[in-house]
């Protein structure tokens, strides 16, 4: 996020794309409540009718997978109304001529066409941004889990960029981020193209630093991503070491998962639980879970927290870095000598820049926002609030493209995959809390009343909903926060494996995988 | 940002009289929160600071020169020039009556310290006060609903004093409006929309009703669960460990069990806000479910209970062999977005130091 959360209830416009913050990320929901109560107007763009969208002054309901033409109709508006804040844009950015050109294309009306949002809807939401003192975006996976993932996050810092709603108390733009420590994996360098501190892998100086660091020399190209080297299983790629994840349950396209994984010559996995995943290991290591372990994690607003342990561990189950620096050793790998989290910790400041100023015994204050780049810094609340970091801020003359499977006779229906409040990812942890399964016991396929009727289905009954990778089973429920020809479920319940369906495509930058939208059929069982 | 004349208690502009002494406020504090700030002891039943002051139970009153009857502190601003006396006889009287009536109401005064953050408030303030009495005995709170189901929220409404907390911080702070107040006086009830259990109405269960309760009747059932477990109670500051927003917590433990959760009102995430998971889904990590010994697979391919030696050996052997066989590019290594930072460090550490490679991603893409 480039602003905390406390700014939350600040802006005096927020527009909620893609994000089903009172489900997925609820305490975060409560500043957006408090804005409200405040006067702050309400901007919400999701397929379905999400509680969020009961609270919008303006909802826009689009076809999933056309956030780009709905951005790119926000943008004609702001430009043809003259909006723009075009001081921010002569002192800040670049390309901002070109784009403002390349949006006179595409005015409401044409976003009509493709989000089949009434072209009225997305004058008023241009406007209100637009007009705004103060507006905050905040967002999701709804805007990255697509082929276009890269172009829709561009479209939304091309709103940012032309209106200069940046910087400042209460704007900014605001990715929430799904899994409590997905940040702090990434700023430790667990990327195939960043060191930690995302410091390129490819810059020779960083090539040398990390040498002199380490003692080895490392490839000056970047890794793969998860995705490739799971399509290289049993070719290139013979062995995996796989740190807590149910990469089985959770990955798109389970078939093709399972294959990859099963064609592997060696694989080990650490994890709580005997997943899925870890079934089909050759050594499963038992690791210490959240409750008995020292360490940190950093939290959607870059704000870096400490973990403690308060119990013991069931048996010999150890902490992650002890088991992964241990089976280091093992391999004969060099630097691998830990006494504990704090020294771990201590040696990520050291070598990474946003990290540096870092003093573990202050970690518990809560109070560094990195980058906190020297001793004694007190950390960044905000970013970008004299300049971006990589200067001038660019335009992108993004274009609309559609999903990498659309609907077809076949499988004339679009499924959208999510969160639930009371369940978390594949429930390995809320499924085996006491007391959980009361509020949610079962998955069930969110469908439009009419559609029910018209696909011969009912309320609770059993339908099967197939594409062109697989088929499940699964419990129909009616309901009017799905819109006429779009369904929705989550991947939680390991008996109704959605992601055996999901999987048509990638982001072809960041190799995120296309979860959000899959071509399905739904039919009685 | 250094142009805001209004944040902080540090730009004092007026001045007031608490108990004789001369304190600075600033404009729009109440009489309560300069008073807080310097460390008066003013009661208080239907105060918590994240919300609107209400101005029901008066237990926070004092007396104001000039004005012939105390007045609320927590709803009274303060003013320049403004004489406030905090604690004195007729003060302390008023607040022992007050008390006595309030307590009358209710079937229990002390309830278990695991009911919930601020369950033990009126119990304390009887004590301090001396108002154990009984003296008002006969009256009667609202109507318990032992039929609701729900296995996280007691809802025993024969203790409830009616200080709305819970329908304040439902509205206010979660912004659910789940809860509302029907009838007044001695018919005073906290009801669902249609009168009904909690999961039929927009309660999301975030527990917070029951950690602003401060009686014990909205109370955490699951952690009266263990109310009986041996051993004092722990409290050990962390981290929710579900989603992004990070919000504090104080884990609750007995021996080696974690028993519950506290909202940690200082958290800078949360400010004592919770949500379902981070209030209730804690105790995954007792479950008999969680593998307490490595396993390595067999040759009858099934996989069998290890000595960390052997499956360590066994691991450095099946990966080193890739290695030697395939070259050091074909070893992929996956890190946790659910571990922590150190965690994902070492990994990282793992393929560069080890294998001169970037052969590693975690789980954000998917
Ligand atoms: S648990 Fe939360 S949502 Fe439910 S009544 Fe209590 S405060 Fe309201
Ligand atoms: S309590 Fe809820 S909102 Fe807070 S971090 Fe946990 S899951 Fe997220
Ligand atoms: S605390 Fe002031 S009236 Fe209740």
């Amino acid at each position: 996020m480039s602003n905390p959360l406390a700014d939350m209830d600040k802006p005096d416009v927020i527009f909620c794309i893609g994000t089903n913050m009172t489900e997925c990320h609820p305490v975060a929901a409560t500043g957006i409540k408090r804005a409200l109560a405040n006067g702050a107007k309400l901007i919400v763009a999701d397929p379905r009718h999400i509680v969020l969208a009961d609270l919008a002054d303006v909802y826009l309901p689009l076809r999933v997978g056309t956030d780009s033409a709905l951005l790119l109709g926000m943008a004609h508006v702001i430009a043809r109304e003259g909006l723009v804040d075009q001081a921010f844009m002569d002192a800040r950015t670049t390309e901002g001529m070109a784009f403002l050109e390349h949006v006179e294309r595409f005015p409401p009306e044409w976003a009509e066409e493709i989000t089949g949002v009434p072209a009225a809807d997305i004058e008023q939401a241009a406007l209100w941004y637009g007009r705004a003192e103060r507006g905050a975006i905040y967002y999701t996976l709804g805007v990255t889990e697509h082929i276009c993932g890269v172009e829709n996050v561009q479209g939304l810092c091309n709103l940012v960029l032309m209106t200069g709603n940046i910087g400042r108390e209460g704007t900014g733009i605001n990715p929430m981020r799904g899994q409590n420590n997905i940040q702090g994996a990434g700023d430790a360098g667990a990327l195939p193209n960043n060191y930690p501190g995302f410091q390129p892998v490819t810059d020779p100086e960083n090539q040398e630093k990390f040498e002199k660091l380490y003692g080895k020399k490392v490839d000056l190209e970047n890794g793969i991503t998860k995705v490739t080297a799971l399509e290289m299983c049993g070719d290139q790629i013979r062995a995996m070491f796989i740190d807590g994840e149910n990469t089985l349950v959770s990955d798109p396209d389970r078939a093709h998962c399972e294959k990859a994984l099963r064609s592997l010559d060696f694989l080990v996995v650490a994890d709580l639980f005997l997943t899925e995943t870890a079934e089909l290991a050759d050594v499963v290591f038992p690791v210490a879970a959240w409750g008995e372990v020292d360490g940190t994690q950093t939290n959607t607003e870059r704000r870096i927290q400490r973990l403690r342990a308060a119990v013991p561990s069931p048996g010999v189950a150890r902490p992650d870095w002890w088991v992964i620096s241990a089976l280091a050793k093992r391999m004969g790998f060099q630097g691998f000598e830990y006494e504990g989290a704090e020294q771990v910790f201590n040696e990520l400041c050291e070598v990474s820049p946003i990290y540096h100023g870092v003093d573990w015994d202050k970690v518990e204050e809560g109070a560094y926002q990195w980058p906190v780049p020297f001793d004694g810094h007190p950390g960044t609340p905000m970013l970008h609030s004299d300049e971006f970091v990589n200067g001038r801020g660019i335009f992108n003359l993004v274009e609309q493209r559609d999903p990498a499977e659309t609907v077809d006779d076949d499988y004339p229906v679009w499924l959208t995959t999510g969160r639930r409040l009371a369940s978390y990812h594949t429930r390995t942890q809320t499924g085996r809390s006491a007391g959980i399964d009361y509020l949610l016991s079962e998955e069930s396929l969110e469908i439009h009343p009419d559609d029910v009727d018209e696909w011969g289905l009912a309320d609770r009954s059993w339908a099967i909903m197939s594409s062109r990778r697989g088929s499940v089973r699964v419990r129909v429920k009616a309901t009017k926060r799905s819109p006429r020809g779009t369904v929705f479920t989550t991947f939680s319940f390991a008996d109704v494996p959605v992601n055996a369906l999901t999987g048509g495509g990638y982001d072809p930058i960041t190799q995120t995988a296309e979860l959000k939208v899959c071509p399905v059929s739904v039919v009685p069982e | 940002m250094s142009d805001n004349i209004d944040g902080g208690g540090n730009g004092a502009l007026s001045t007031m009289t608490l108990d004789g002494e001369d304190v600075g406020f600033t404009p729009g504090e109440t009489v309560y929160e300069v008073s807080e700030r310097y460390r008066r002891e003013i009661p208080t039943l239907c105060y918590d600071e994240r919300l609107e002051p209400f101005g029901g139970c008066r237990l926070c009153i004092v007396e104001v020169e000039g004005s012939h009857n105390p007045v609320a502190s927590c709803t009274t601003k303060a003013a320049p020039g403004m004489k406030v006396t905090t604690k004195s006889g007729r003060l302390d009287m008023h607040r022992r009556v007050l008390l006595e009536l309030v307590a009358s109401e209710n079937r229990d005064l002390d309830v278990d310290p695991m009911s919930g953050y601020a369950s033990g408030e009126m119990a304390t303030l009887l004590d301090r006060y001396d108002a154990r009495t009984g003296r008002f005995l006969g009256m009667q709170s609202g109507t318990s609903h032992p039929d609701d189901p729900n296995p996280f929220i007691l809802r025993d409404y024969e203790n409830c004093i009616s200080c709305f907390r819970c329908v304040r911080v439902c509205a206010e702070q979660e912004g659910d409006y789940a809860i509302s107040v029907m009838n007044r006086g001695f018919g005073t009830q906290i009801t669902t929309e249609f009168d009904g259990i909690l999961k039929d109405s927009a309660c999301t269960f975030c527990g917070q009703c029951i950690q602003t309760c401060p009686t014990g009747a909205l109370a955490d059932l699951k952690a009266l669960a263990s109310k009986d477990v041996p051993g004092e109670t722990k409290l050990t500051r962390t981290i929710c460990p579900y989603c992004g927003v990070g919000c504090s917590v104080d884990l609750m433990t007995r021996g080696d069990q974690v028993v519950g959760v506290l909202p940690a009102m200082d958290g800078p995430a949360n400010h004592g806000a919770l949500c379902v998971k981070g209030q209730f889904a804690f105790d995954f990590i007792g479950h008999k479910d969680r593998l307490d010994t490595p396993l390595v697979r067999g040759d009858d391919g099934q996989l069998h209970p290890a000595t960390w030696d052997d499956a360590l050996d066994k691991a450095a052997a099946g990966l080193l062999a890739a290695v030697d066989n395939h070259g050091r590019h074909s070893l992929y290594v996956v890190a946790s977005g659910r571990a922590p930072t150190e965690a994902a460090y070492m990994m990282q550490k793992f393929v560069r130091a080890g294998l001169g490679t970037s052969y590693i991603d975690n789980c954000s893409r998917a």
